[in-house]
């Protein structure tokens, strides 16, 4: 019999079918959830982020089942009312985006970071990155944008 | 600052927003694999464990057995004639030496099978249920053993062609002299000689190579790829699977990187025969070790630089002699080759006495191809190297030494026109250099004069810096072709179709921005579609440097015969000249101030007076390959107890002519250098005695993450190149060349050891640490 779990998925339930062994992953790109990369299979490139229960991992790490009854976030719900999520915003105007195939995972990371730490300074913003590869930015213009939504969300917290 | 003003653009020269962002980071989904086609099937593959060996048997009866296997194709069922993977213009500069499957396996990761089944889990364990009998052949596992006398034959198969000599496993030569060297060495005050070894390295795309194929309503296959050559690969699957090119369409959607490795036609003949086989949609997807061991890499190469100069520093002759490792088959076995030497040699064209001897040769190892920078990344380690050396031995500063001998404005070599891409180059003139602001302003940031020699030491820490310097072309003159189609609509947006290929690069944006420039329009009512073969004009592709260059200068003819039927309609609704009209702000406008929006022109054209579709496509082709340039500077810190190699901070200063979007190239520079730093410092393909490839994933394979990488510092100096779209010139490809000697330069000034193996991992640098204090 094929397990059945319960996932919120960027706060839906859903009740999903899962094949043996299967990783979440998987699932969450068989649910629809594009925005959630293969690029490795052995959570070396952290292009599979999503936020479970509110912290990062690597989906393709965690098994679905494990993942039973938990709350999980990608990218696909990032945007509210039809605005972009600030550190999307600010990856578009960094032109911190190249190919993108890294860049669901990168924000995952970021947002994982801020959550955390909203005032990081570079050197944790590029710590906080260490487990998402880009092989076309050589970084830079990711790092700035998320330094520049910890400096935008300030802003707002502080008026 | 150069002494001119330079032409005022409104969209172009702007970090506009790339066309695709949104979608890429809004996680749509836009790449090959998701799309979700119903009922497709998943391929996968055997691939060889030896490196040299004949298929005797192959038996695929237990694995057509599993529930779930569709077909299993092998080399006795599948076309046997030869090809190459190299997705180059036709005809192609490498050899025919492929075959979609052989009977023969020339290194540990060639194909032998690929299953298709309903899933991707059943084709894999039907993969492991194929049993084959293999009879070991000897295998070459070195240059060296590739040249000895009486090596085993790689290629003796007679149906093989554009092999130079494949009895001794030599698939090109590539032979130049110009003046006489040895005169030219005689009368030289110093001569200095560094021979460079390099690695095999992956280009690990974040996205691995990925094809959906399926049969459209007609019946013609559909291709979507990741690919940087939706039209060769056309092309090729045509030819190898024999499908009329008319039976055949190749979709590039975004792709997630490319860097070369995906102008390779690796996945498309296979998914292409599947479906046709099977009148089903099929997926085939590298995984990452996969991507590693059986797709493309860099060239291992082998490079000698002599140089002689006069007591002024000034070269008197310049010998570099080329031997590249090609693995089992000839994939852009020629032309990188070709490109170590054209690419670099004209840099110094004071040197009135040049020679260039490059040869290819195969080897039972993993294969070589098209990698960002092109044989100009292996050939700078070794030139940069000896111009450093010959520095040390003139008592010179290595950027004085730059300075007396680089190439200028109005100069040109010989080497322009003695080395092509698999025939004669093209004599050009360089008409764009900014070269010594691009060194002023490096070394000023980088500390040049503070820092050099001065042997800082933080505790086990030495510190150093290091410079070199580049360039690299615009297209491949005379061959690259790229066309470009402009239609305009009712509301006075335009549709730009295009066959360039964006790879993230952010082609599209910068192509839209020259179209929306020249009609006077904002780059929102640039409506980009490119990289589809039944849809878009032909391009040559996304390789050399080219679609700045050759795409855009397409873009720029097609925009401005459209502009010119504009003016021609606007013409008759103002009663004015053509010529006295002006179009901009989406207008065109007369002198005396009146105007029509250019929806009154669209609406007129299409439905009121004179009804005509106003477009037009425009095609061009290089005449020349004008090479932007830049100067590189780093400053380093090597553990001297660990011979850890730390980059404190890195300046990259780049001409690229106008950046048609800064933000973009500086973008382009930024990841180029941080690719450069991991193939200077961590990135190697290990290969067993058994020419297994030991480290096929992320985590052995290290490529930088963003705690190994100092903030690059990216510059772009004013330039114009007066041939290119806008003064534009390329820039994807330059900076990945500069990393490795520009870091082993500033080793050499903090610890004083020269390496010249790469990459140069602690142990290499504690080796040669010891070698000093041994000798010393
Ligand atoms: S795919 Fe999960 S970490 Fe790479
Ligand atoms: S933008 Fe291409 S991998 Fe990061």
């Amino acid at each position: 019999m094929k397990p059945t779990i319960a996932l919120t998925i960027n706060g839906i339930q859903r009740s999903v079918e899962t094949e043996l062994g299967e990783t979440l992953l998987e699932v969450l790109r068989r649910e629809g959830m594009k925005s959630v990369k293969l690029g490795c299979d052995t959570g070396d490139c952290g292009a599979c982020a999503v936020l479970l229960d509110g912290s990062a991992v690597n989906s393709c790490m965690v098994l679905a089942v494990a993942a039973d009854g938990k709350d999980v976030d990608t990218v696909e719900g990032l945007e509210h009312d039809g605005h972009l999520h600030p550190m999307q915003q600010a990856m578009v105007d960094a032109g911190a985006v190249q190919c993108g195939f890294c860049t669901p995972g990168i924000l995952v990371s970021g947002i994982d970071l801020l959550s955390h730490n909203p005032d990081p300074t570079e050197d944790e913003v590029k710590e906080a990155l260490g487990g998402n590869l880009c092989r076309c930015t050589g970084y830079v213009k990711q790092v700035d944008a998320i330094l520049a939504t910890a400096r935008l969300q300030a802003g707002e917290t502080d008026a | 600052m150069p002494d001119r003003t330079l032409p005022r653009f409104e969209v172009v020269g702007h970090s506009e927003t790339k066309v695709d962002a949104y979608a890429l980071v809004t996680g749509k989904p836009v790449f090959v694999e998701d799309s979700d086609i119903a009922g497709s099937l998943h391929i996968a593959f055997l691939t060889s464990p030896h490196p040299h060996a004949r298929i005797v048997e192959i038996d695929t009866s237990r694995a057509e057995a599993l529930p779930g296997v569709v077909l299993i194709l092998t080399h006795e069922n599948t076309p046997t004639r030869r090809y190459t993977t190299a997705g180059q213009g036709y005809p192609e500069p490498s050899p025919y030496d492929a075959r979609m499957f052989d009977s023969r396996v020339r290194f540990v990761g060639d194909r032998v099978a690929a299953v298709a089944a309903e899933t991707l889990e059943i084709a894999r364990a039907a993969v492991r249920l194929i049993d084959v009998r293999y009879e070991m052949l000897p295998a070459v596992l070195s240059i060296d053993a590739a040249l000895a006398v009486g090596a085993p034959v790689i290629h003796d198969e007679d149906d093989a062609t554009g092999i130079h000599d494949a009895a001794r496993n030599t698939v090109s030569v590539v032979k130049v002299d110009v003046g006489d060297i040895e005169a030219g060495f005689a009368g030289s005050a110093t001569v200095v000689e560094t021979v460079c070894e390099t690695q095999y390295a992956q280009h690990a795309p974040i996205e691995p190579h990925v094809v959906q194929g399926y049969l459209d309503n007609d019946g013609r296959l559909v291709l979507v790829s990741s690919t940087q050559v939706p039209f060769h690969a056309r092309r090729i699957v045509s030819m190898v699977l024999d499908l009329p090119l008319y039976r055949v369409r190749v979709i590039k959607p975004r792709i997630g990187g490319g860097f070369g490795v995906k102008q390779e036609i690796l996945l498309e003949d296979v998914v292409g025969l599947v479906t046709m086989r099977t009148g089903r949609p099929s997926l085939a997807v590298l995984s990452r070790p996969e991507e590693f061991y059986a797709s493309r890499t860099r060239h291992p190469m082998r490079v000698r630089v002599k140089l002689g100069a006069g007591d002024d520093g000034v070269l008197h002759s310049v010998d570099m002699e080329v031997i590249s490792n090609t693995g089992a088959y000839g994939s852009h076995a020629l032309t990188v080759m070709s490109n170590v030497g054209s690419k670099t040699l004209p840099l110094y064209n004071k040197a009135p006495n040049v020679r260039f001897d490059g040869k290819t040769v195969y080897t039972n190892m993993p294969v070589g191809g098209a990698y960002r920078g092109y044989g100009a990344t292996q050939g700078y380690f070794a030139l940069e190297t000896a111009m450093d050396e010959l520095a040390g031995e003139l008592g010179m500063d290595p950027v004085e030494l730059r300075r007396r001998n680089h190439i200028q404005v109005g100069e040109t070599s010989p080497i322009f026109e003695a080395i092509g891409e698999g025939k004669a180059g093209v004599e050009q003139t360089v008409k764009s250099c900014e070269l010594e602001q691009c060194i002023d302003i490096g070394a000023e940031r980088i500390g040049w004069d503070a820092k050099r020699g001065a042997r800082r030491r933080d505790g086990s820490w030495a510190h150093g810096v290091g410079m070199s310097i580049h360039m690299q072309g615009s297209g491949i003159a005379d061959v690259d072709m790229a066309a470009a189609t402009i239609k305009m609509n009712d509301d006075g947006s335009f549709n730009l179709l295009i066959g360039a290929t964006d790879l993230g690069t952010g082609s599209d944006t910068i192509l839209g921005q020259i179209a929306a420039e020249v009609l006077g329009v904002p780059l929102v009512k640039i409506v980009v579609y490119s990289s589809d073969t039944d849809m878009t004009p032909f391009d040559t592709g996304a390789y050399a440097s080219s679609t700045t260059y050759v795409s855009g200068n397409a873009v720029r003819l097609a925009a401005e015969q459209v502009r010119d039927q504009i003016l021609e309609v606007a013409s008759a609704m103002l009663d004015e000249e053509a010529a006295s009209l002006r179009i901009g702000s989406e207008r065109v406008t007369v002198a005396t101030g009146e105007s029509v929006t250019l929806e009154d022109v669209g609406l007129r054209a299409l439905y009121a007076t004179d009804q005509v579709q106003i477009g037009a496509t425009a095609s061009y082709v290089g005449a020349e390959s004008p090479p932007p340039f830049l100067a590189s500077f780093a400053e380093v810190a090597v553990d001297t107890e660990t011979g850890q190699v730390k980059i404190i901070e890195y300046v990259a200063v780049a001409d690229c002519g106008v950046p048609i979007n800064p933000a973009a190239a500086e973008g382009q520079v930024e990841g180029a250098v941080a690719n450069g730093i991991g193939y200077a410092l961590t990135e190697e393909m290990l290969i067993s005695d058994h020419g297994r490839v030991r480290n096929p994933t992320f985590f052995d394979y290290k490529i930088p993450a963003a705690p190994d990488l100092p903030r690059i510092q990216a510059i772009l100096v004013d330039s114009y190149e007066p041939t290119g779209p806008m003064g534009a010139k390329s820039i994807a490809e330059i900076g990945i060349n500069a990393p490795m000697p520009t870091i082993a330069n500033a080793i050499y000034d903090a610890v004083g050891v020269r390496l010249r193996t790469t990459p140069f991992t602690p142990e290499r640098v504690l080796d040669a640490l010891e070698g000093i204090q041994q000798n010393g």
